[in-house]
């Protein structure tokens, strides 16, 4: 929310990780030189390697101490080599995006040796490459790489995300979320308590993930991620979304494919790994911004619902919903009991749901409750703890390979993967294409199927209503001119005649190219008319 | 079915704290299901790097679960810290069972949680399980030693109690649901589209008599009226017509419910301003779905036929009311009208006729259902909101574990799985292959810690010959010792994900369980449930 007066960055929640300071990264690249030399053909016989690989116990056994003194002055040496040779990356394309520049120091770190025990099951993983882990991602500069590892989290299943890329070992991740706590968060949003309902959810969470996982440095944005600029977003090497509107999932991929597209450097591919529960179900999804489908691509995968036509609402109602949406639409707007609908408000909640229920009386409908009356103004989507753990971190397994390439993600085959726990379990694990006529990654117009004789207005309302365009404030230019623009008031004014025109009238063609934008969205959608044959 | 006609007044101050809390979770199992969570009592015998059943545990806390207790041999060392969420530098060398206990019910001051044992050197499971009141469902973290697995697995069967066994070790993971014989479940959830039962071609007198009713001088409606008729009365008069124009017969070949279709779509009046009538597409684009002859679905015709091993079990209130089901479906060649009506374009009065028809005669069948059962020996106690249940949900009726006292040999289904993939090969990337090298690879270590690749293989080839020479299994099996033992935070918190759902669905016996086995590669990021 911009009235909130933020900064962009938002409040900073920092609390210094560091206990013992700069030797931890230098002990932890030490003893990866130790363990190249011990096995020099690492990734020529993966077989052996796996066979070889040393036992955990081993590992833990290692006095620190000794490991430190007789690896640091390896540090120089060792940048200097990955200057020189440039890490070569065969089985997981993945891996070329991270040509990170070794020259900066490494994060600092905590508590050397038990961070180091800490970690002992994750970096047996890391330091034992598997039959499908890329050749590189156990070399030394590799795995010193990903301290530098800076990563974004935001929305709904922030909580989980945040957890979940803590005990991943990233060490530098950014969290985004405009919301405070609400009451019905609590059954899964579980790093809040009952004394939290109100304060910021980026806050607490940071807040709290950061006293319990020692090591990890998490910045707080109370922000919409629409509050940011690409000079923000440049910053990170990943981004993990969890977001609740298609709305916003489509700015963020918007601003990502934008920031890919404008740079030549492989760095600005910034993969975006989107998850969204429903109930029992969701789904995780990759995409390489630029390379691989986009979320704008895969739109018509959400097809809005089909609205109530209002002359339902209005005079023939006949299930519960058209009754509360009378409430909502007609009987608010023409009594006003409160100055401003705020639906989270059960007095303002209440009134809707007594409005509702004597119209349903009325027109003897059964079914009016309250819960009906908030699930139907507020549009709840149901939610569980147990579902939002399964994406969640589904989508963090995704950053983890990406960032580690430790084993083969998601992105480049199939990219996108379908859960469902209503009846047995099932997951649909596929690739969803990349589109030619993508408004955001593609560089072809889209075909935009309509009838001549309709109006201009009637245009308008259905793009927000076609699963592929979905524009709620849709401004509409031809070649040439411009047909009706939203903004600013005085050339809505001008061009609102338009609207009651049909598309013959206004002059327009078959094939016609239109250009749509929309406020929610930086970005101009291309489309051509396809005029539909005379039915 | 509440009786939907009877409205309370409005409440003037809103939900409970309670109900606002729970809120987005009692939408998918209402209070029905939350009870059945309260009043659950959870058994984790937790053991090796101890994060899958936590997370898991989390995910049953946050929605109110009655009580859990924690049995778990372990002190927190520092790399638990680095994979479970639910201990911090403050539990080093403290009992794991209680530290994570205590961190869990910070979640939800609604739960209870206990631990065991409750100092070191104390661990007794035989004896927590004597002493502790009756739990709900038991889980166990592989690997455990084989005398444990055991003890817990005798409890279950002793008390009739579900146990799960779950194994997290790097990307892979698997758990496996073992139910005390068979078990049904009534409450499926079914998707709201395929619900909806029309019972065009096996209507009822009311029905029939509403219909022509409303359609005998149809040609001299208004356009208004004609506009407004509901679907299901334009497609009855239709197939009124279809009958006299065809012998009495109904369209149902495809090639028939298409001409079907047609003449519908004819019946249109496309002489008004709009140049169509929405009723009326609404029942062209029914014609497929609904123009249908009353069936029942596979499962349901299980649990008809299904012999019951123990006929003690038959006297359960679901076997009753499964046989009082099964006579009505004898004697009317279809199963009770479930009694829902979709919405469709009519005038709110018809609209509400039309709604009570369909009500009135699910009432009806639920009652003669009822008298069924009623004369069944053991039936008389049973409560008539069950018996409504199942005659709504009739189609949708799901046995779970039907085959519980079979074992199911491993090395057949590895024959199974390896033919699948013969084809899986030919077929593409549309066709994943089996995953079951995965669940063989873990189960080889479920009581210890891990193994070579070599031994991994070598325990496998014992089960499943087969398998030892696949190229696929040994893959797995170096990947499965890779991990060391250990677990990945995100691959246990996506498992402790699923095994919670599971564990909801068996306690509330809403939705669908798995039946039996499901394996997750973290690597491909996909499931499958096998029957193992």
């Amino acid at each position: 929310m911009k009235g909130r007066g933020l900064a962009p960055g938002g409040i900073k929640v920092t609390h210094s990780p560091a206990k013992v300071g700069a030797e931890a990264p230098k002990f932890l690249v030490g003893r990866q030189l130790r363990h190249t030399e011990k096995q020099p053909h690492l990734h020529l016989d993966l077989t052996e390697t796996a066979y070889d690989a040393p036992s955990p116990v081993q590992q833990c056994t290692d006095p620190p101490q000794l490991l430190l003194q007789s690896c640091s002055s390896n540090i120089t040496s060792l940048l200097q080599h990955a200057k020189r040779h440039p890490i070569p990356r065969i089985l997981n394309p993945t891996a070329r995006f991270w040509k990170m520049s070794v020259e900066t120091q490494v994060a600092a770190d905590a508590g050397v040796g038990s961070q180091d025990a800490r970690w002992k099951y994750l970096d047996h993983i890391r330091r034992n490459a598997g039959p499908f882990t890329d050749p590189g991602a156990t070399e030394d500069e590799f795995l010193a790489q990903f301290e530098k590892f800076k990563i974004l989290g935001a929305g709904g299943l922030g909580c989980e995300i945040l957890k979940n890329l803590a005990m991943s070992h990233f060490k530098n991740i950014h969290v985004i979320d405009m919301d405070t706590i609400d009451i019905s968060n609590l059954n899964r949003q579980f790093l809040f308590r009952k004394a939290d309902v109100g304060k910021f959810k980026a806050e607490v969470a940071a807040e709290f993930v950061q006293k319990r996982v020692e090591g990890v440095s998490i910045t707080a944005h109370n922000n919409r991620i629409q509050d940011f600029d690409e000079e923000f977003y440049k910053q990170f090497q990943l981004v993990v979304c969890g977001l609740d509107s298609i709305e916003a999932r489509r700015w963020i991929n918007a601003m990502l494919v934008s920031i890919a597209e404008e740079a030549e450097d492989p760095d600005a591919i910034k993969p975006l790994i989107d998850g969204g529960t429903e109930g029992f179900k969701g789904q995780a999804r990759v995409i390489f911004p630029s390379i691989t489908s986009c979320i704008e691509c895969q739109l018509d995968m959400h097809a809005p619902r089909a609205a109530v036509p209002l002359c339902t609402i209005a005079s023939i109602p006949r299930q519960p919903e058209h009754c509360v949406e009378w409430a909502h639409i007609i009987a608010w707007e023409q009594e006003k009991p409160f100055p401003q609908l705020d639906k989270d408000d059960p007095e303002h909640v209440t009134w809707l749901y007594q409005k509702a229920l004597t119209r349903a009386q009325e027109f003897s409908i059964p079914g009016v409750t309250y819960s009906l009356t908030q699930g139907t103004i507020k549009n709840i989507i149901p939610a569980i703890a147990s579902t939002n753990a399964i994406i969640a971190a589904a989508c963090c397994n995704e950053a983890f390979k990406i960032a580690t390439t430790s084993a083969p993600c998601l992105g480049f085959e199939n990219n996108y993967m379908m859960y469902s726990g209503n009846d047995s379990i099932y997951t649909y694990t596929f690739k969803h294409e990349k589109k030619d006529d993508c408004p955001v990654c593609g560089r072809q117009a889209r075909p935009l199927e309509v009838d001549p004789k309709a109006t201009l207005q009637e245009l308008v309302d259905s793009l927000a209503l076609r699963p592929e365009a979905q524009l709620k404030k849709p401004s509409i230019r031809a070649e040439g001119k411009t047909l009706y623009m939203q903004f600013p008031p005085s050339l809505e004014q001008q061009t609102r005649p338009n609207l009651g025109k049909t598309l013959i009238e206004l002059g327009l063609e078959n094939g016609q190219q239109v250009v749509v934008t929309d406020p929610a969205f930086p970005l101009e959608f291309n489309f051509f008319f396809k005029f539909k044959a005379d039915s | 079915m509440a009786d939907v006609m009877i409205q309370t007044p409005p409440v003037l101050q809103g939900p409970s704290e309670k109900e606002r809390k729970y809120d987005r979770q009692l939408r998918l199992w209402a209070a029905s299901g939350q009870a059945a969570l309260e009043s659950a009592n959870i058994l984790l015998v937790n053991s090796g790097s101890g994060t899958v059943g936590v997370e898991t545990l989390k995910n049953l806390v946050l929605p109110g679960i009655g009580k859990f207790t924690i049995a778990d041999q372990a002190t927190v060392r520092h790399e638990d810290l680095g994979v479970n969420f639910f201990l911090d530098e403050s539990s080093l060398g403290e009992l794991r069972a209680k530290a994570c206990t205590n961190f869990l019910i910070e979640l939800n001051p609604e739960v209870q949680g206990d631990w065991h044992p409750k100092s070191n050197d104390s661990f007794n499971l035989q004896q927590l399980l004597t002493t502790s009141p009756p739990f709900t469902l038991v889980l166990y973290a592989l690997p455990l030693p084989q005398d444990q697995v055991q003890l817990l697995h005798d409890y279950a069967r002793q008390h009739t109690t579900p146990i799960m066994a779950v194994h997290s070790v790097g990307f892979y993971s698997y758990f496996k649901t073992t139910l005390p014989g068979t078990f049904p479940v009534v409450d499926t959830h079914p998707e709201e589209t395929v619900t909806t039962d029309l019972r065009l071609l096996a209507p009822w007198s009311e029905l029939v008599d509403f219909a022509k009713d409303m359609t005998k001088d149809i040609d001299s409606l208004d356009n208004h009226e004609h506009g407004h008729l509901p679907l299901v009365v334009i497609l009855l008069h239709q197939l009124d017509q279809w009958q006299q124009s065809h012998g009495g017969g109904y369209p149902t070949k495809y090639a028939d419910k298409t001409a079907f279709r047609q003449t519908v779509s004819d019946a249109m009046r496309r002489d008004n301003p709009e140049g169509g009538e929405e009723n009326f597409e609404e029942a062209v684009a029914a014609v497929m779905k609904h123009v249908t002859l009353p069936s029942i679905p596979g499962s349901l015709q299980q649990v008809f036929e299904y012999e019951h091993q123990d006929p003690a079990d038959a006297q359960s209130s679901f076997w009753i009311i499964a046989e009082a089901v099964k006579q009505f479906y004898k004697e009317h060649g279809c199963l009770p009208v479930p009694g829902g009506l979709p919405d469709m374009k009519a005038q709110s009065g018809v609209y509400i006729k039309l709604q009570n028809i369909y009500k009135e005669k699910a009432r009806q069948d639920v009652r003669e259902v009822l008298n069924s059962v009623r004369s069944i020996p053991g039936g008389e106690e049973i409560d008539s909101s069950e018996v409504e249940l199942f005659c709504k949900n009739a189609r949708f009726i799901k046995l779970i574990n039907s085959e519980g006292g079979n074992a199911v040999r491993v090395d057949q289904v590895v024959d199974q799985e390896l033919a699948n993939d013969e084809i899986a090969a030919i077929a593409g990337p549309e066709m994943p292959l089996s995953l079951l090298p995965i669940y063989l690879a873990l189960t080889a270590t479920s009581h210890v810690t891990t193994d070579s690749p070599h031994g991994i293989i070598e325990s496998i080839g014992q089960q499943a010959p087969k398998a030892a020479s696949s190229e696929r299994f040994l893959k797995t099996a170096q990947e499965v010792s890779r991990a060391g033992g250990g677990e990945l935070h995100n691959i246990s918190a996506v498992t402790g994900g699923m095994v919670a759902q599971e564990m909801i669905k068996v306690i509330t016996k809403q939705y669908v369980p798995i039946d039996n086995t499901c394996i997750f590669d973290g690597i491909e990021s996909r499931c499958q449930v096998l029957r193992l």
